[in-house]
Protein backbone atom coordinates (compact mmCIF):
# COMPACT_ATOMS: atom_id res chain seq x y z
CA UNK A 1 0.00 0.00 0.00
CA UNK A 2 1.27 3.63 -0.94
CA UNK A 3 2.18 5.09 2.49
CA UNK A 4 -0.33 7.62 4.34
CA UNK A 5 -0.92 8.89 7.74
CA UNK A 6 -3.25 7.25 10.08
CA UNK A 7 -4.84 9.00 13.04
CA UNK A 8 -7.83 6.81 15.13
CA UNK A 9 -9.06 10.31 17.04
CA UNK A 10 -11.90 9.97 20.18
CA UNK A 11 -13.34 13.37 19.47
CA UNK A 12 -15.77 14.44 16.45
CA UNK A 13 -14.46 17.50 16.39
CA UNK A 14 -10.81 16.54 16.15
CA UNK A 15 -11.70 14.02 13.54
CA UNK A 16 -13.32 16.83 11.14
CA UNK A 17 -10.17 19.07 12.13
CA UNK A 18 -8.03 16.23 10.72
CA UNK A 19 -10.12 15.58 7.52
CA UNK A 20 -10.65 19.85 6.52
CA UNK A 21 -7.34 20.12 6.85
CA UNK A 22 -5.82 18.19 4.82
CA UNK A 23 -7.21 17.73 1.46
CA UNK A 24 -7.74 14.30 -0.27
CA UNK A 25 -8.17 12.60 3.02
CA UNK A 26 -10.54 9.47 3.76
CA UNK A 27 -12.62 8.71 6.73
CA UNK A 28 -12.11 4.65 7.43
CA UNK A 29 -15.28 3.03 8.93
CA UNK A 30 -15.66 -0.74 8.10
CA UNK A 31 -12.86 -0.47 5.77
CA UNK A 32 -13.98 -3.23 3.51
CA UNK A 33 -14.13 -0.54 0.73
CA UNK A 34 -11.49 1.44 1.30
CA UNK A 35 -8.62 -0.43 2.32
CA UNK A 36 -8.93 -2.52 -0.74
CA UNK A 37 -8.84 0.52 -2.97
CA UNK A 38 -5.96 1.50 -1.40
CA UNK A 39 -4.38 -1.84 -1.41
CA UNK A 40 -5.11 -2.58 -5.38
CA UNK A 41 -4.05 1.40 -6.29
CA UNK A 42 -7.23 2.57 -7.45
CA UNK A 43 -7.24 5.38 -4.64
CA UNK A 44 -4.24 7.15 -3.24
CA UNK A 45 -4.44 9.46 0.10
CA UNK A 46 -2.39 11.04 2.42
CA UNK A 47 -4.06 10.76 5.22
CA UNK A 48 -6.93 8.00 6.61
CA UNK A 49 -8.99 8.90 9.63
CA UNK A 50 -10.47 5.72 11.68
CA UNK A 51 -13.85 6.97 13.05
CA UNK A 52 -14.72 3.92 15.10
CA UNK A 53 -13.39 5.30 18.34
CA UNK A 54 -15.50 7.95 17.89
CA UNK A 55 -18.91 7.30 20.89
CA UNK A 56 -21.49 9.40 18.64
CA UNK A 57 -20.34 7.81 15.10
CA UNK A 58 -21.28 4.23 16.62
CA UNK A 59 -24.64 5.12 18.38
CA UNK A 60 -27.28 2.61 16.96
CA UNK A 61 -30.54 3.39 19.12
CA UNK A 62 -33.98 4.17 18.80
CA UNK A 63 -35.60 7.59 19.75
CA UNK A 64 -38.36 10.25 19.40
CA UNK A 65 -37.04 10.92 15.87
CA UNK A 66 -36.77 7.30 14.90
CA UNK A 67 -33.55 5.02 14.36
CA UNK A 68 -30.28 6.49 14.48
CA UNK A 69 -27.07 4.19 12.67
CA UNK A 70 -24.08 6.25 13.59
CA UNK A 71 -21.32 6.29 10.57
CA UNK A 72 -18.77 4.04 11.92
CA UNK A 73 -21.43 0.90 12.83
CA UNK A 74 -21.27 -2.49 11.30
CA UNK A 75 -23.66 -4.16 9.12
CA UNK A 76 -23.65 -6.85 11.97
CA UNK A 77 -24.47 -4.37 14.56
CA UNK A 78 -27.67 -3.22 12.64
CA UNK A 79 -28.69 -6.14 11.87
CA UNK A 80 -28.60 -7.97 15.08
CA UNK A 81 -30.78 -4.94 16.64
CA UNK A 82 -33.85 -5.58 17.90
CA UNK A 83 -35.39 -2.56 16.65
CA UNK A 84 -34.09 -3.20 13.40
CA UNK A 85 -35.18 -7.05 13.29
CA UNK A 86 -38.59 -5.87 14.26
CA UNK A 87 -39.61 -2.43 12.83
CA UNK A 88 -36.85 -2.23 9.86
CA UNK A 89 -37.12 -5.67 8.09
CA UNK A 90 -35.67 -4.43 4.98
CA UNK A 91 -32.44 -3.07 6.24
CA UNK A 92 -31.75 -6.34 8.27
CA UNK A 93 -32.16 -8.09 5.08
CA UNK A 94 -30.23 -5.85 3.36
CA UNK A 95 -27.20 -6.32 5.99
CA UNK A 96 -27.16 -10.16 6.12
CA UNK A 97 -26.68 -10.07 2.15
CA UNK A 98 -23.46 -7.94 2.35
CA UNK A 99 -20.38 -10.11 1.65
CA UNK A 100 -19.85 -12.97 3.92
CA UNK A 101 -20.39 -12.50 7.58
CA UNK A 102 -15.96 -11.66 7.94
CA UNK A 103 -17.26 -8.04 6.00
CA UNK A 104 -20.48 -7.88 7.51
CA UNK A 105 -18.43 -7.35 10.73
CA UNK A 106 -16.33 -5.06 9.45
CA UNK A 107 -18.53 -3.00 6.86
CA UNK A 108 -20.79 0.16 8.14
CA UNK A 109 -23.72 0.81 7.07
CA UNK A 110 -22.81 4.46 6.40
CA UNK A 111 -19.82 3.05 4.47
CA UNK A 112 -21.65 1.09 2.18
CA UNK A 113 -24.13 4.55 1.38
CA UNK A 114 -20.99 6.85 0.88
CA UNK A 115 -18.65 4.19 -1.13
CA UNK A 116 -21.91 5.04 -3.77
CA UNK A 117 -21.62 1.51 -5.91
CA UNK A 118 -25.40 1.60 -7.73
CA UNK A 119 -25.46 -2.32 -6.49
CA UNK A 120 -25.56 -1.11 -3.02
CA UNK A 121 -27.69 -3.48 -1.41
CA UNK A 122 -28.60 -1.36 2.05
CA UNK A 123 -29.48 2.00 0.22
CA UNK A 124 -32.47 0.92 -1.94
CA UNK A 125 -33.83 -0.34 1.96
CA UNK A 126 -32.74 2.97 3.33
CA UNK A 127 -34.65 4.39 0.61
CA UNK A 128 -37.29 2.93 1.35
CA UNK A 129 -37.07 3.36 4.83
CA UNK A 130 -36.98 7.17 4.43
CA UNK A 131 -33.62 7.22 5.73
CA UNK A 132 -31.71 10.63 5.99
CA UNK A 133 -28.39 11.63 6.25
CA UNK A 134 -27.04 13.95 8.50
CA UNK A 135 -23.60 15.32 7.19
CA UNK A 136 -21.25 16.94 9.32
CA UNK A 137 -18.16 19.00 8.58
CA UNK A 138 -16.62 22.32 10.46
CA UNK A 139 -19.08 24.31 9.28
CA UNK A 140 -21.70 22.53 10.69
CA UNK A 141 -24.64 19.62 9.57
CA UNK A 142 -26.96 19.30 6.92
CA UNK A 143 -29.73 16.81 6.81
CA UNK A 144 -30.13 15.48 3.21
CA UNK A 145 -32.86 13.11 2.35
CA UNK A 146 -30.89 9.92 1.22
CA UNK A 147 -32.67 9.40 -2.34
CA UNK A 148 -31.13 13.47 -3.07
CA UNK A 149 -27.48 11.64 -1.72
CA UNK A 150 -26.38 10.08 -4.77
CA UNK A 151 -25.25 11.85 -7.96
CA UNK A 152 -23.26 9.43 -10.07
CA UNK A 153 -21.10 5.54 -9.49
CA UNK A 154 -19.15 6.32 -6.55
CA UNK A 155 -20.27 9.81 -6.27
CA UNK A 156 -22.16 11.32 -3.17
CA UNK A 157 -23.33 14.64 -2.63
CA UNK A 158 -20.20 15.08 0.19
CA UNK A 159 -17.57 17.34 -0.09
CA UNK A 160 -13.99 17.45 1.31
CA UNK A 161 -13.64 17.59 5.11
CA UNK A 162 -17.74 16.36 5.38
CA UNK A 163 -18.39 13.39 6.85
CA UNK A 164 -21.66 11.14 7.32
CA UNK A 165 -22.11 11.41 10.49
CA UNK A 166 -25.60 9.28 10.88
CA UNK A 167 -28.48 8.06 9.09
CA UNK A 168 -32.09 8.46 10.53
CA UNK A 169 -34.46 6.39 9.78
CA UNK A 170 -38.12 7.74 10.95
CA UNK A 171 -40.19 4.90 12.72
CA UNK A 172 -42.51 3.22 10.67
CA UNK A 173 -46.37 3.00 12.05
CA UNK A 174 -47.64 -0.32 12.98
CA UNK A 175 -49.55 -1.10 9.64
CA UNK A 176 -46.59 -0.71 7.62
CA UNK A 177 -43.74 -3.14 6.40
CA UNK A 178 -40.98 -3.04 4.63
CA UNK A 179 -38.28 -5.85 2.52
CA UNK A 180 -35.45 -5.88 0.57
CA UNK A 181 -34.77 -8.77 -2.53
CA UNK A 182 -31.51 -9.01 -4.99
CA UNK A 183 -30.90 -11.20 -7.72
CA UNK A 184 -27.50 -13.26 -7.91
CA UNK A 185 -26.74 -16.23 -9.94
CA UNK A 186 -25.37 -17.73 -6.73
CA UNK A 187 -26.45 -18.16 -3.33
CA UNK A 188 -24.11 -15.68 -1.74
CA UNK A 189 -20.98 -13.52 -1.98
CA UNK A 190 -22.11 -11.97 -5.09
CA UNK A 191 -22.62 -8.08 -6.10
CA UNK A 192 -26.38 -7.81 -7.18
CA UNK A 193 -27.95 -7.62 -11.03
CA UNK A 194 -30.70 -5.93 -9.82
CA UNK A 195 -32.20 -5.06 -6.23
CA UNK A 196 -35.20 -3.43 -4.82
CA UNK A 197 -36.38 -2.40 -1.25
CA UNK A 198 -39.90 -1.70 -0.81
CA UNK A 199 -41.91 0.15 1.79
CA UNK A 200 -45.58 0.56 2.19
CA UNK A 201 -47.83 1.79 4.79
CA UNK A 202 -51.76 1.20 4.59
CA UNK A 203 -54.64 2.17 6.87
CA UNK A 204 -55.44 -0.26 9.69
CA UNK A 205 -58.91 -0.18 8.81
CA UNK A 206 -59.37 0.20 5.00
CA UNK A 207 -56.17 -1.31 4.15
CA UNK A 208 -55.61 1.60 1.29
CA UNK A 209 -52.29 2.20 1.14
CA UNK A 210 -50.93 5.88 2.99
CA UNK A 211 -47.42 5.36 1.87
CA UNK A 212 -45.46 3.75 -0.63
CA UNK A 213 -41.61 3.93 -1.15
CA UNK A 214 -39.80 1.57 -3.83
CA UNK A 215 -36.11 2.21 -4.40
CA UNK A 216 -34.20 0.20 -7.09
CA UNK A 217 -30.24 -0.87 -7.24
CA UNK A 218 -27.95 -1.95 -9.71
CA UNK A 219 -30.48 -0.91 -12.67
CA UNK A 220 -29.31 3.21 -13.00
CA UNK A 221 -25.93 5.20 -12.15
CA UNK A 222 -27.18 5.59 -9.11
CA UNK A 223 -30.20 3.83 -6.57
CA UNK A 224 -33.70 5.22 -8.20
CA UNK A 225 -36.75 5.42 -6.53
CA UNK A 226 -39.46 3.88 -8.73
CA UNK A 227 -42.29 6.87 -8.35
CA UNK A 228 -44.79 5.85 -11.09
CA UNK A 229 -45.20 2.54 -9.27
CA UNK A 230 -45.21 4.74 -5.61
CA UNK A 231 -48.19 6.90 -7.09
CA UNK A 232 -49.77 3.90 -8.15
CA UNK A 233 -50.06 2.21 -5.02
CA UNK A 234 -50.55 4.91 -3.02
CA UNK A 235 -54.39 5.36 -1.84
CA UNK A 236 -55.74 2.41 -3.45
CA UNK A 237 -56.64 -0.68 -1.26
CA UNK A 238 -53.40 -2.91 -0.91
CA UNK A 239 -54.16 -6.93 -3.31
CA UNK A 240 -52.30 -8.81 -5.45
CA UNK A 241 -54.24 -7.13 -8.59
CA UNK A 242 -52.77 -3.12 -7.64
CA UNK A 243 -49.23 -5.11 -6.38
CA UNK A 244 -48.70 -6.53 -10.12
CA UNK A 245 -49.74 -3.26 -11.98
CA UNK A 246 -47.41 -1.41 -9.69
CA UNK A 247 -44.68 -4.06 -10.09
CA UNK A 248 -45.50 -3.24 -13.92
CA UNK A 249 -44.78 0.12 -13.85
CA UNK A 250 -41.29 -0.07 -11.66
CA UNK A 251 -39.58 -0.70 -15.10
CA UNK A 252 -40.33 2.99 -16.16
CA UNK A 253 -38.04 4.55 -13.79
CA UNK A 254 -34.69 2.18 -14.62
CA UNK A 255 -32.33 2.78 -16.92
CA UNK A 256 -30.29 -0.36 -17.14
CA UNK A 257 -26.84 -1.20 -18.97
CA UNK A 258 -25.83 -4.31 -20.36
CA UNK A 259 -22.75 -5.81 -18.69
CA UNK A 260 -20.94 -9.09 -17.52
CA UNK A 261 -23.58 -9.48 -14.92
CA UNK A 262 -26.54 -9.08 -17.05
CA UNK A 263 -28.14 -7.79 -19.77
CA UNK A 264 -30.55 -4.48 -19.74
CA UNK A 265 -33.39 -6.47 -20.73
CA UNK A 266 -33.00 -9.00 -18.25
CA UNK A 267 -32.90 -6.26 -15.30
CA UNK A 268 -35.96 -4.64 -16.68
CA UNK A 269 -37.68 -8.01 -16.09
CA UNK A 270 -35.64 -8.17 -12.31
CA UNK A 271 -37.08 -5.06 -11.66
CA UNK A 272 -40.50 -5.81 -12.89
CA UNK A 273 -40.19 -9.72 -10.57
CA UNK A 274 -38.46 -8.06 -7.53
CA UNK A 275 -40.96 -5.33 -7.06
CA UNK A 276 -43.98 -8.09 -7.22
CA UNK A 277 -42.17 -9.75 -4.29
CA UNK A 278 -41.31 -7.33 -2.08
CA UNK A 279 -44.08 -5.69 -2.49
CA UNK A 280 -45.68 -9.26 -1.34
CA UNK A 281 -43.76 -9.14 1.56
CA UNK A 282 -44.67 -6.30 2.75
CA UNK A 283 -48.74 -7.03 2.30
CA UNK A 284 -48.01 -10.32 4.27
CA UNK A 285 -45.49 -9.11 7.00
CA UNK A 286 -48.74 -6.32 7.25
CA UNK A 287 -50.75 -9.14 7.77
CA UNK B 1 5.82 7.29 7.40
CA UNK B 2 6.10 7.67 10.93
CA UNK B 3 5.75 4.46 12.78
CA UNK B 4 2.45 4.01 15.43
CA UNK B 5 3.18 2.36 18.56
CA UNK B 6 0.10 0.09 19.25
CA UNK B 7 -1.01 -2.44 22.05
CA UNK B 8 -2.63 -5.48 20.80
CA UNK B 9 -3.81 -8.84 22.59
CA UNK B 10 -2.78 -11.97 20.27
CA UNK B 11 -3.12 -15.09 21.45
CA UNK B 12 -3.97 -14.18 24.89
CA UNK B 13 -0.35 -12.07 24.89
CA UNK B 14 -0.73 -8.26 25.07
CA UNK B 15 1.76 -7.23 22.54
CA UNK B 16 3.21 -4.03 22.21
CA UNK B 17 4.29 -3.26 17.89
CA UNK B 18 5.44 -0.35 16.23
CA UNK B 19 3.64 -0.54 12.66
CA UNK B 20 2.71 1.38 9.65
CA UNK B 21 0.46 3.12 8.66
CA UNK B 22 -0.32 1.02 5.62
CA UNK B 23 0.28 -2.20 6.98
CA UNK B 24 -2.47 -4.37 7.31
CA UNK B 25 -3.07 -6.37 10.30
CA UNK B 26 -2.36 -10.00 7.87
CA UNK B 27 0.84 -8.38 7.02
CA UNK B 28 1.68 -7.63 10.90
CA UNK B 29 0.79 -11.36 12.13
CA UNK B 30 2.71 -13.23 9.66
CA UNK B 31 6.08 -10.70 9.13
CA UNK B 32 6.05 -9.15 12.23
CA UNK B 33 4.79 -11.43 14.54
CA UNK B 34 5.84 -14.80 12.52
CA UNK B 35 1.94 -16.06 12.77
CA UNK B 36 1.97 -17.57 9.70
CA UNK B 37 -0.86 -19.92 9.83
CA UNK B 38 -2.80 -16.83 8.51
CA UNK B 39 -2.74 -17.37 5.10
CA UNK B 40 -2.73 -14.94 2.52
CA UNK B 41 -5.01 -15.40 -0.73
CA UNK B 42 -6.84 -12.51 -2.60
CA UNK B 43 -6.03 -9.69 -0.64
CA UNK B 44 -9.33 -8.32 -1.15
CA UNK B 45 -11.92 -9.71 0.96
CA UNK B 46 -12.96 -12.82 -0.88
CA UNK B 47 -11.53 -16.05 -0.02
CA UNK B 48 -11.27 -15.88 3.84
CA UNK B 49 -7.84 -17.88 3.49
CA UNK B 50 -6.66 -14.44 6.63
CA UNK B 51 -9.63 -14.97 8.72
CA UNK B 52 -9.29 -13.99 11.90
CA UNK B 53 -11.36 -13.58 15.16
CA UNK B 54 -11.00 -9.85 16.02
CA UNK B 55 -12.73 -8.55 19.80
CA UNK B 56 -15.22 -11.49 18.91
CA UNK B 57 -15.89 -11.42 15.62
CA UNK B 58 -14.34 -12.06 12.44
CA UNK B 59 -12.56 -10.30 9.90
CA UNK B 60 -10.39 -10.95 6.76
CA UNK B 61 -7.12 -9.60 8.21
CA UNK B 62 -6.08 -8.11 5.18
CA UNK B 63 -8.96 -5.83 4.88
CA UNK B 64 -8.04 -4.33 8.32
CA UNK B 65 -5.20 -1.95 9.03
CA UNK B 66 -2.44 -3.00 11.43
CA UNK B 67 -2.93 0.13 13.51
CA UNK B 68 -6.31 -0.70 13.90
CA UNK B 69 -5.80 -3.38 16.02
CA UNK B 70 -4.73 -0.77 19.06
CA UNK B 71 -6.07 -1.93 22.32
CA UNK B 72 -8.32 -4.78 20.79
CA UNK B 73 -7.92 -8.46 21.02
CA UNK B 74 -6.38 -10.79 18.22
CA UNK B 75 -6.95 -14.49 17.80
CA UNK B 76 -5.53 -16.47 14.95
CA UNK B 77 -5.40 -20.44 13.85
CA UNK B 78 -2.34 -20.62 16.11
CA UNK B 79 -4.39 -19.72 19.44
CA UNK B 80 -7.46 -21.31 18.70
CA UNK B 81 -5.65 -24.93 20.01
CA UNK B 82 -5.35 -25.21 23.83
CA UNK B 83 -1.61 -25.35 23.91
CA UNK B 84 -0.52 -28.57 22.46
CA UNK B 85 -3.95 -29.90 22.13
CA UNK B 86 -6.29 -29.31 19.13
CA UNK B 87 -10.08 -27.66 19.46
CA UNK B 88 -12.80 -30.06 18.08
CA UNK B 89 -12.94 -28.34 15.05
CA UNK B 90 -8.88 -29.13 13.93
CA UNK B 91 -10.13 -32.63 15.33
CA UNK B 92 -12.69 -32.97 13.38
CA UNK B 93 -11.04 -31.68 10.35
CA UNK B 94 -8.43 -34.10 10.64
CA UNK B 95 -10.53 -37.54 10.99
CA UNK B 96 -12.43 -36.05 8.37
CA UNK B 97 -9.98 -35.05 5.66
CA UNK B 98 -11.85 -31.90 5.36
CA UNK B 99 -8.73 -30.54 2.96
CA UNK B 100 -7.00 -30.88 0.20
CA UNK B 101 -4.24 -29.05 -0.56
CA UNK B 102 -5.22 -27.42 2.92
CA UNK B 103 -4.22 -23.77 2.28
CA UNK B 104 -7.83 -22.74 2.87
CA UNK B 105 -7.91 -24.64 5.72
CA UNK B 106 -6.92 -22.27 8.77
CA UNK B 107 -9.03 -19.61 7.33
CA UNK B 108 -12.20 -22.51 7.60
CA UNK B 109 -10.84 -23.26 11.00
CA UNK B 110 -11.21 -19.49 12.50
CA UNK B 111 -14.39 -19.23 10.84
CA UNK B 112 -15.87 -22.78 12.10
CA UNK B 113 -15.05 -21.86 15.76
CA UNK B 114 -16.33 -18.71 15.53
CA UNK B 115 -19.65 -19.97 14.03
CA UNK B 116 -19.86 -22.67 16.41
CA UNK B 117 -19.05 -20.33 19.69
CA UNK B 118 -22.32 -18.48 17.76
CA UNK B 119 -24.66 -21.56 16.79
CA UNK B 120 -23.13 -24.71 18.77
CA UNK B 121 -25.44 -27.06 16.30
CA UNK B 122 -26.35 -25.87 12.81
CA UNK B 123 -27.97 -27.04 10.05
CA UNK B 124 -25.97 -27.93 6.91
CA UNK B 125 -27.37 -24.68 5.13
CA UNK B 126 -26.47 -22.14 7.91
CA UNK B 127 -22.76 -23.91 7.89
CA UNK B 128 -22.57 -23.08 4.01
CA UNK B 129 -23.83 -19.97 4.76
CA UNK B 130 -21.47 -18.84 7.78
CA UNK B 131 -18.57 -20.08 5.85
CA UNK B 132 -19.64 -18.80 2.37
CA UNK B 133 -16.57 -16.07 2.90
CA UNK B 134 -14.36 -18.74 2.82
CA UNK B 135 -13.38 -20.27 -0.15
CA UNK B 136 -11.58 -23.59 -1.13
CA UNK B 137 -10.16 -23.08 -4.67
CA UNK B 138 -9.85 -27.61 -4.49
CA UNK B 139 -13.37 -27.22 -4.06
CA UNK B 140 -13.44 -30.11 -1.22
CA UNK B 141 -16.42 -28.13 0.57
CA UNK B 142 -18.53 -31.08 1.08
CA UNK B 143 -15.45 -32.94 3.61
CA UNK B 144 -15.39 -29.43 4.92
CA UNK B 145 -19.20 -29.04 5.82
CA UNK B 146 -18.86 -32.93 7.46
CA UNK B 147 -15.90 -31.55 9.69
CA UNK B 148 -18.14 -29.05 10.93
CA UNK B 149 -21.19 -31.18 11.87
CA UNK B 150 -18.79 -33.69 13.32
CA UNK B 151 -17.35 -31.16 15.28
CA UNK B 152 -20.29 -29.97 16.46
CA UNK B 153 -21.57 -33.36 17.48
CA UNK B 154 -18.23 -33.91 19.38
CA UNK B 155 -19.27 -30.37 20.97
CA UNK B 156 -22.99 -31.90 21.84
CA UNK B 157 -21.11 -35.36 23.10
CA UNK B 158 -19.00 -33.52 25.62
CA UNK B 159 -21.18 -31.19 26.55
CA UNK B 160 -19.02 -28.53 25.90
CA UNK B 161 -18.85 -25.15 24.20
CA UNK B 162 -15.93 -23.58 22.08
Amino acid sequence: MADFEFAAPVELDEALRLLSGTPGSRPLAGGTDLIDQLNAGRRTTGLVVDLKRIPVLMRLDVDGDGLHIGGARSCTDVQQHSAVRADYAGLAEACGLIGAVQIQNRAAVAGNVCNAAPSADTIPALISLSAHAIIRSQNGTRDVPLDEFFIGPGQTVLNDGEILEELVLPTPPDSSASAYLRFIPRNEMDIAVAGVGSYLEVDPNSKVITRARIALASVAPTPVRAREAESHLEGKVLSDEVIDEAAALAPNSASPISDVRGSAEFRLELVKVLTARTLRKCAERIG
Amino acid sequence: MAKIQITTTVNGDERELLVEPGWTLLRMLRDELLLTGTKEGCSNGNCGACTVILDGRTADSCLVLAAEADGREVTTVEGIAFGAELNVVQDAFMQDASMQCGFCTPGFIVSTTALLRGNPAPAEDEIRLGLAGNLCRCTGYDKIVKGVQDAAASLEKQGARL
